[in-house]
């Protein structure tokens, strides 16, 4: 088998920072090729560097074996190379047809034919058999319409390599699996594919080779199917795989979080629960199912048609985030980069938000007493940070989520309620934010953790399963994975 | 693997075959159109409401009048639109209004007695250049130097100003030459000069961010910039471009005052800022870039002018006049989030 996309020895450097030194990959034409490695390997630089973006300091880039196209020639790259980025590069406030044909738009002279545009910019949709209106505001399209939208615009250019860089990180368990169906289509057209991402179930499932970086370096090029799952973790982290052990508890007898005749119209109906003190609830459902509106409920971002909920012996407010905090709530919002965190902010202001007024009297607050206490959660949830000072926008993925949860636990919270906490983490940052999860449940709080993940909903005492917003099951621990997708997919009843 | 298609031409397969999914079309553009003319009610409600505060509002005179008053401004909208839509800012559009002219009128008499002979004919491209090399400053330092275009301009606001008061005197400048009076009072076929140039500039606006690549470039820069580079788009150039057209704009504004009003007073233009934000923003351009249209501009410009005729013509004491000049720029921001649906940004 040819190789048709290849780095050899490449080096680049940001300022002190080594971002990838002497790495090298080499993908067969026509495979799914995954490249793996944990936040900070150098991935990102990779796929900035093949596809055109930067320039390598040190080695050099071949497509079917020539040599890449000068960086200035954008025309050429894009023939050779398509990239669905984990940062969106659709124009929201245009048209979908606009975006499919952004600054090469059909023209007579050079006044651009409107008409001729939409009707090939549905052509386009068509033959990938994108359901989507081409005269939509993409701004308007959900995440995986504008996906596929990308996909689609990627393709149009006539490139036979894409590269998937985290595409099922903001999509839902039916989504990602009709992601996958159309990769296999385009596998077999014969279209060679680079796809990074968190989740090793899914490179088991969709990719044949895979590539490990490490610490800007190379590790492993292999088959999948010769690299069973323990040392894939044991090449990205340097060391041996522990697979994470949920621990077993017994819940008290107090109620943490109670909901009792909870509707939300389109969203959930009808919806009950009861959490302990030291019991941890998992919330499993598609993205239909409603799991994140009702958790959203729970912590007072979203107020309910109707029925009351019950924090910690005290019924909270509807729809206000104050009150549920001040009944002893902590909560790690869905999307972290929206809801969780100030970017711009420290992590000891971050951190200590909702514990400011613990920190000094009549309003002020000790920038002493809050770096004590920044300092503590640091170490506490190991977050690899330069010190409490540091921005939250400067740090990782993982650690930035840390840095929420830590917020959530500031106040030793009586109830929890975590959403998708995993979400864009590697291995190891996933592994000491469950740990935290699970010591805060032991030390007496009542949990609920909503999460797309079943290997998250593990430590879970329970799982309460929704579907079409109704909770459907309650299913106890020692769960299998078919058991629990099944009940996720409305096939038991 | 040798799949090359020319990038500017539609990719892969020929176009032809298909003629199918015709039935989507459609739909989604109409109500695109209809959302740049929510101010249309707005409009016809001023008009309805002037005719009964007085019957002088009506007359083809007095809306001629109310056009002729409000092209200045009208231009400089034009120009702040569009430099809105590409996600910038600028400020000092409304220091150069009154700093272009003068500058052009003090530079001129004294190489040409009163204007006349052939430097006269330079008067109007100087008084361009010099909004252009403003422009073209604030682009160096925003795009170049990587300054927030807000404080920049801010500055520039007032340095332009500064300028035009050191070199005037601070006073009035009165008995011009003809070369820039011109424009803002001569006749061309029956209306003022200023209406057909306000008039051709709005059309080219128009078709300029409707059907050119490097017009929808500004929407694609002002939506989402890391995007528009990535498809190719030369961003730096674009929006530096878009600062030179805005400030020679300005000074055009600047010309059309000047020759309406017959003289440059220390305070031409200073204050306009704010209304040629109200007047873009209330014809639905975003202030966060990327969304609004030439046409929506001109319907905000139309609004503001009416409402200040109306107030004229019912005879509201200069005292209370910019309470409800404000109020009424309110209800209209109100009417037109409503029309249009959506929550503004």
């Amino acid at each position: 088998m040819s190789v048709h996309v290849e780095a050899r020895n490449v080096t680049k450097r940001f300022g002190p920072t080594v971002a990838l030194n002497g790495a090298g990959i080499a993908i067969a034409e026509g495979e799914t090729h995954a490249l793996l490695g944990r936040n900070g390997a150098g991935k990102s630089t990779l796929v900035s560097i093949l596809t055109g973006l930067q320039a390598p300091d040190e080695g050099e880039v071949l497509f079917s074996g020539e040599a890449a196209p000068a960086l200035a020639d954008r025309d050429a790259w894009r023939r050779r190379v398509a990239c669905v980025y984990q940062k969106s590069t659709i124009i929201p406030t245009l048209t979908v047809a606009e975006n499919l044909y952004l600054n090469r738009h059909q023209t007579s002279g050079r006044l651009i034919r409107w008409g001729a545009l939409r009707r090939s910019a549905r052509e386009l949709l068509d033959r990938y058999s994108v359901d989507v209106d081409a005269s939509a505001l993409a701004g308007d399209l959900g995440v995986e319409q504008r996906q596929l939208v990308e996909i689609a615009r990627a393709l149009s250019f006539g490139a036979r390599f894409i590269i998937l860089d985290e595409p099922t990180a903001q999509l839902d368990g039916p989504a990602i699996e009709r992601l996958f169906e159309r990769m296999r289509a385009l596998r077999e057209q014969g279209v060679t594919m680079m796809y990074i991402s968190h989740h090793l179930d899914e490179v088991y499932e969709i990719c044949q080779s895979v590539t490990v970086f490490r610490d800007a370096r190379h590790v492993v090029t292999r088959p999948v199917s010769e690299l069973p799952h323990d040392e894939l973790v044991a090449a990205m982290t340097g060391e041996a795989a522990t697979a994470y052990q949920a621990r077993s508890r017994t819940p008290g007898t107090s109620v943490a979080i109670s909901a009792t005749g909870l509707s939300l119209r389109d969203r959930y109906q009808d919806v009950a629960l009861e959490v302990r003190a030291g019991e941890l609830v998992g919330l499993a459902g598609s993205g239909s199912s409603g799991k994140v509106g009702l958790a959203e409920t729970l912590v007072g971002l979203r107020r309910a048609d109707t029925g009351t909920i019950v924090i910690n012996g005290t019924a909270v407010k509807p729809g206000d985030v104050p009150s549920a905090l001040g009944a002893g709530l902590g909560f790690v919002p869905q999307d972290r980069h929206h809801e969780g965190f100030v970017p711009l902010l420290s992590i000891a202001e971050n951190a200590t938000m909702p514990i400011a007024h613990k920190l000094g009297r009549f309003g002020t607050v000790f920038p002493s007493r809050r770096r004590a206490r920044a300092v503590q959660m640091i170490e506490d949830l190991d977050i690899k940070t330069e010190g409490p000072d540091q921005p939250v926008g400067d740090l990782s993925g993982g650690n930035a989520q840390k840095v929420v949860l830590a917020r959530a636990l500031s106040d030793s919270p009586a109830a929890l309620v975590v959403i998708n906490p995993t979400a864009g983490v590697d291995v190891k940052a996933k592994q000491s934010l469950l740990g935290a999860v699970e010591d805060a449940v032991e030390r007496g709080a009542g949990a609920v953790l909503v999460s797309d993940e079943l290997d998250d909903l593990r430590i879970c005492d329970r799982v309460l399963v929704m579907f079409h917003g109704r909770v459907v099951k309650d299913v106890p621990r020692g769960w299998s994975d078919p058991e629990l997708v099944a009940v996720m997919e409305g096939m038991e009843e | 693997m040798s799949a090359a298609t020319p990038s500017t031409t539609p990719p892969t397969t020929p176009a032809a075959a298909t003629s199918t999914g015709r039935p989507r079309t459609g739909g989604g553009l109409r109500l695109g159109r209809f959302r740049d003319l929510t101010l249309v009610p707005v409009i016809v409600v001023l008009l309805v409401v002037g005719a009964f505060v007085d019957p002088v509002f009506l007359t083809v005179g007095n809306l001629t009048n109310v056009l002729q008053q409000q092209s200045a401004l009208a231009l400089v909208v034009l120009a702040e639109a569009m430099i809105l839509i590409a996600g910038k800012f600028d400020l000092s559009l409304e220091s150069t209004v009154g700093m272009a002219p003068a500058i052009t009128v003090l530079v001129i008499p004294a190489t040409t007695g009163q204007g006349a002979g052939s430097a006269g004919l330079l008067a109007i491209p100087l008084c361009l250049l010099i909004g252009a090399a403003i422009g073209a400053f604030n682009g160096f330092l925003i795009l170049k130097f990587q300054l927030s275009a807000f404080v920049v301009t801010l500055a520039m606001l007032i340095v332009v100003h500064g300028l035009h008061l050191g070199l005037t005197g601070g006073k009035s400048l009165f008995e011009l030459p003809e070369s820039i009076i011109y424009l803002g009072g001569a006749t061309w076929l029956g209306v003022p000069a200023s209406i057909w140039i306000a008039g051709v500039l709005f059309a080219a606006g128009i078709v300029g961010l409707g059907y050119f690549k490097a017009g929808r470039a500004l929407y694609a820069i002002g939506g989402n910039a890391d995007a528009a580079r990535a498809a190719g788009v030369r961003v730096d150039r674009v929006l530096w471009t878009v600062f030179i057209i805005g400030g020679a704009l300005a000074a055009l504004a600047g010309v059309l005052e000047t020759g309406r009003l017959g003289g440059i007073s220390a305070n031409q233009g200073v204050g306009w800022i704010f209304m040629v934000f109200a007047a873009a923003v209330i014809g639905g351009v975003s202030m966060d870039g990327g969304k609004g249209t030439i046409l929506g501009a001109l319907t905000g410009v139309l609004v503001i002018g009416l409402v200040e005729n109306v107030l004229t013509l019912k005879g509201v004491p200069g005292e209370w006049k910019q309470l409800v000049y404000g109020g009424i720029i309110l209800v209209a921001l109100m009417i037109s989030r409503i029309a249009g649906g959506k929550a503004q940004d």
